[in-house]
């Protein structure tokens, strides 16, 4: 039974995809800021990727000092509002404020710290600006976290800074692949707009970058050149059938969700294959799409899941039904999905074993594949010296971001293998030091 | 079950709690309403000579999110015709017998006070308050806090008052003065059947950082206010205290200022108030708490074993020493409960940087640990831990030992000089003056600020 109607309208879509963290009223953001304790040393501060000052913004907030408070999370962190919207404030900051010692809820980090950024950027208060010019170009590739980020901080140490963007609009998977009620395009693009307004980076939209030409023209106009260029398409499974029309990647699917938004068609009965959070995304998605019966099915236990256990609970709270040790042996059908062909699965000795004679067919009319993104290593590999590691990696100094090959620095999903955007936008920023120390040496 | 009812220098009523002399007792809309809700008394909003008031009127104390931890107005005496509340006065009286109506009266002139005490007793009223605390207005026109602060001028008008009063007076004293028994023995020595105290505190709540003036704005422009509500509660409680201790005042005591809970109005009983009364409270929640601060007051007597509330009237009195007085002794030092501690470290960072180093972290958790040698018993980390009994004073002498200040200074066995042995025992070590530079910058100094310190690699390793 589909807990969702199929959304036809704008507002029908935002319905269905109301927002898990909606913006703070003032008496909301006073309320709850007056809660933290102020901690020393925070804990809430060292489980942050990007070391924002978490109490100290929130002191603002309480103290009426908005605009400052704004300032503690920008300065630490460029998607400070998308951030306190998208992160897995469950595991992070949240996850290790003091209170959650006591059994009463952690302090609703994310929350306060979009509701500050809310603010300046509705009041368009501008709160930082380019660095006195050094004559150093950088060019930065991909305009996701990680290489806005970059850009704003090199920026403001005053470098000259182009940014390449192979698709139409900035902000990479933030607005093409998190979850829509999670952060709306608005507010995603919002943010976007604030930074280039403050730091004035060029973008060129529509700008892929990817022949060995188009590499050597970047090596021969800049300084530097930052590499946050992300992940790429769904990796194939490689089972008969997957090229049936229904048969879709789970990015791809994403994609098309944040772009078309209620226009995007989904299965009445969907299969989700994986066990991460970009599955737990793609099921819940659906079902607020509207497809009456949604399966998620893993290779393994429920326990083994990637996924957080608040991404599972989240989708399961849509209706998503679970379907573990099955392994997907076949995508059946004429021309369109009409099932997958499963086998059941046990662990033997830590590994995945089917089970013989299990075999059962799971009708459905639309398969999401949410297997993984596959790194984009024939690109990368145009480019001289850069290493990547076994897994396809970027191969870069945490510290400083520079890769084996001195004038590249990386960050992001690039070089980590896929994390979070605070991972990004912190090490995207974090690179701008290492590029500024490289070039100013 | 208990008593609760009072007689109060005459005046008799079913609970010990009356709204004070203020705006929730204007009426006799609200005096009906409030005896309806189970309020015992009411001092009636005082009386006296016509008066204009301004708009606005009040201001407050937020403290983070509570509102009203402090309250302060700007507002006079009633500015209702004098027959309308005589009037009203009656009415109340006739439908509420066994309740306390007070008139809480200020005029100028003896004839005046002659005047409007035979008003008000006329109207029924079981007693009389003197206003001499309002401390803005009406003391420009020499009544008020003008006649509170001049311990002769009050003993004049009490008397005054006393010449013609049948039925208990009352006198409400200002707390603008640095020896609060001073206007207490002289209401005494005007012949005044009881005091109360205190009225509120002159004070300025707030600036307005835009407009440049004082809260509350009247047209750009302010004035210094008078100050209640659960704020001044210690400074009540302490003028309470110096009154019930003092042996010549001997006289019942209504206790007021900061009361807006059962623990409140107990508080003041035990330290010698045989009446309260209530008026932020009320004007921020309505006459509606009086059922849980009946219900309170009840349930503690009943656990106490207190049968009236006389019982309890001043049992914290001989408690209340002078400093000198205090056993020297008398050892505690902190202990943490580490099972019940959710490593807030505020009470490290307390006693680091506002007492005396006596706690240190602890690699692995972050459970801080006490330095037993180097704890003074202070408190002060048990009152910044926001853990309910997670840090206790736990005592170290064995309680068979007693000297005070008093008793050594008698004996002739006080420290003369710093270097002297008999002021030992409570020096504690410190640290070296620049051991405290660059100490725990890392904790200090968020997240990826640390990052961006010369050696970021080696950082980086760390985290
Ligand atoms: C389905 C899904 C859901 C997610 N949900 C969350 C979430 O809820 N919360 C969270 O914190 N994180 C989430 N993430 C992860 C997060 O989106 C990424 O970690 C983050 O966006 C990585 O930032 P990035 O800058 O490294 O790469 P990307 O965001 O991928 O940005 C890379 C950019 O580079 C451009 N680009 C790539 N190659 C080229 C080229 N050759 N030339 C020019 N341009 C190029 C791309 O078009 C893109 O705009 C999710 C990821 C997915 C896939
Ligand atoms: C708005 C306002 C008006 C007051 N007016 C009077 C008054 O007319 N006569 C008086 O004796 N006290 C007056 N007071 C003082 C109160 O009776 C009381 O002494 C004081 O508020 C302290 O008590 P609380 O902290 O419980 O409110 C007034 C207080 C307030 C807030
Ligand atoms: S851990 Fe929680 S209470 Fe402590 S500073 Fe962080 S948000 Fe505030
Ligand atoms: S009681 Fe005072 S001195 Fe002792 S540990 Fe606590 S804060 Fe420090
Ligand atoms: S203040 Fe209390 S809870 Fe916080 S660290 Fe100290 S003992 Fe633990």
């Amino acid at each position: 039974m589909a807990e969702y109607a199929t959304p036809t309208t704008e507002q029908e879509f935002a319905g269905n995809f109301a927002q898990l963290k909606p913006l703070m009223s003032n008496s909301e953001a006073l309320l709850e800021s007056s809660r933290c304790l102020f901690c020393f040393d925070a804990p809430c501060i060292k489980a942050c990727p990007s070391g924002i000052d978490i109490p100290l913004f929130i002191r603002q907030i309480n103290s009426g000092n908005a605009t400052g408070a704004a300032r503690t999370i920008y300065e630490a962190n460029y998607f400070g509002n998308a951030c306190g919207k998208v992160c897995p404030t469950e595991v992070l900051c949240e996850g290790s404020c003091v209170y959650t010692a006591t059994g009463a809820k952690p302090i609703e980090i994310g929350r306060l710290q979009s509701h500050a950024t809310r603010k300046v950027m509705d009041q368009g208060k501008h709160l930082f600006q380019p660095g006195a010019a050094t004559g150093f170009r950088v060019a930065v590739v991909g305009a996701g976290p990680a290489g806005i980020s970059c850009a704003c901080e090199l920026r403001k140490l005053g470098h000259e800074v182009e940014v390449f963007e192979a698709r139409s609009q900035p902000s990479g998977l933030t607005l093409y692949g998190v979850a829509p009620y999670k952060i709306t395009n608005e507010e995603t693009l919002a943010e976007m707009a604030y930074l280039e307004a403050q730091f004035g980076f060029q973008v060129h939209y529509n700008h892929l970058i990817s022949t060995r030409a188009d590499l050597e023209k970047l090596e021969n106009e800049y300084d530097a050149i930052f590499l946050g260029i992300g992940l790429g398409h769904t990796s194939a499974l490689g089972l008969p059938g997957e090229e049936r029309e229904n048969c879709v990647g789970a990015v791809e699917f994403i994609e098309q969700l944040r772009i078309r938004q209620e226009q995007t068609a989904v299965g009445r009965k969907v299969v989700v294959l994986g066990g991460g959070n970009t599955a737990m995304d793609a099921a819940s998605e659906s079902a607020r799409l509207g497809a009456e019966r949604v399966v998620l099915a893993y290779r393994r236990g429920k326990e083994e899941m990637g996924a957080y256990e608040f991404e599972y609970d989240l989708a399961k709270g849509v209706g998503v039904q679970g379907l573990f040790n099955v392994a997907p042996l076949e995508i059946l059908g004429n021309g369109k999905v009409e099932g997958v062909k499963f086998v059941r699965t046990a662990v033997l000795n830590g590994q995945v074993q089917p089970v013989p004679g299990s075999e059962f067919v799971e009708p459905c009319d639309m398969v999401i594949k949410a297997t993984g993104q596959a790194k984009q290593t024939s690109f990368l590999h145009l480019i001289p010296e850069l290493q990547l590691d076994g897994k396809g990696r970027i191969v870069f100094n945490p510290g400083t971001g520079q890769t084996t090959n001195p004038r590249y620095f990386a960050a992001g999903d690039a070089a980590n293998g896929g994390a979070e955007v605070v991972n990004a936008a912190a090490d995207g920023k974090a690179a701008a030091h290492g590029i500024h120390t490289f070039l100013t040496r | 079950m208990p008593d609760l009812s009072i007689n109060f220098a005459g005046i008799k009523s079913p609970n010990p709690f009356w709204l004070a002399s203020a705006p929730p007792t204007n009426s006799g809309y609200q005096v009906m309403k409030a005896f309806d809700a189970g309020w015992g008394g009411a001092v009636w909003k005082t009386l006296g000579v016509p008066v204009v008031n301004v708009s606005s009127r009040y201001g407050s104390v937020n403290y983070r999110d509570k509102r009203m931890m402090g309250f302060n107005n700007i507002e006079l005496i009633s500015d209702r015709p004098l027959a309308d509340n005589l009037r009203e006065i009656e009415e109340v009286k006739k439908r509420f017998p066994h309740h306390a109506v007070i008139a809480s009266l200020m005029v100028q002139s003896r004839q005046e006070w002659h005047d409007i005490v035979r008003d008000v007793t006329n109207a029924g009223s079981d007693g009389i308050e003197l206003n001499f605390g309002c401390p803005h207005g009406m003391c420009e026109r020499g009544m008020g806090s003008a006649v509170g602060q001049e311990p002769e001028v009050l003993q004049t008008i009490v008397e005054w008052v006393m010449e013609v009063a049948r039925i208990p007076v009352i006198v409400k004293l200002t707390p603008n003065i640095s020896d609060i028994t001073e206007p207490a023995l002289a209401a005494r020595r005007g012949g005044a059947n009881a005091i109360s105290l205190i009225n509120t505190i002159q004070s300025i709540v707030g600036v307005d950082l835009d407009l440049f003036a004082p809260y509350p704005i009247v047209d750009g422009k302010g004035s210094n206010g008078g100050y209640c509500g659960p704020a001044v509660k210690p400074i009540a409680l302490n003028m309470v205290k110096n009154c019930a201790q003092h042996p010549d005042v001997r006289l019942p005591i209504s206790g007021i200022g900061g009361i807006e809970t059962w623990r409140d109005a107990v508080e003041h009983i035990l330290l010698g108030a045989s009446s309260v009364q209530v008026c932020t409270a009320a004007m921020h929640y309505g006459f509606g708490i009086i059922r849980e601060m009946t219900s309170g007051l009840e349930q503690y007597m009943t656990e106490k074993g207190f049968h009236t509330i006389d019982d309890m009237v001043g049992r914290a009195l001989p408690n209340v020493k002078h400093w000198e007085d205090l056993n020297l002794q008398y050892k505690v030092t902190a202990s943490i409960n580490p099972d019940k501690c959710i490593g807030c470290q505020l009470c490290y960072t307390a006693c680091e940087d506002g007492a005396h180093q006596a706690i240190r972290l602890q690699p692995g958790t972050r459970t801080p640990e006490i330095i037993d040698e180097n704890c003074v018993g202070c408190n002060l980390c048990s009152l910044v831990c926001p853990v309910e009994q997670c840090i206790t004073m736990e005592r170290r002498d064995d309680g068979t030992q007693h000297q005070t200040w008093k008793e050594r200074t008698a004996a002739d066995d006080i420290p003369t000089t710093f270097n002297d042995e008999r002021a030992g025992g409570r020096h504690h070590w410190v640290p070296e003056p620049a051991a405290a530079l660059g100490k725990e910058k890392e904790k200090t100094l968020p997240g990826k600020a640390r990052l961006y310190t010369p050696e970021p690699e080696k950082q980086v390793v760390n985290e």
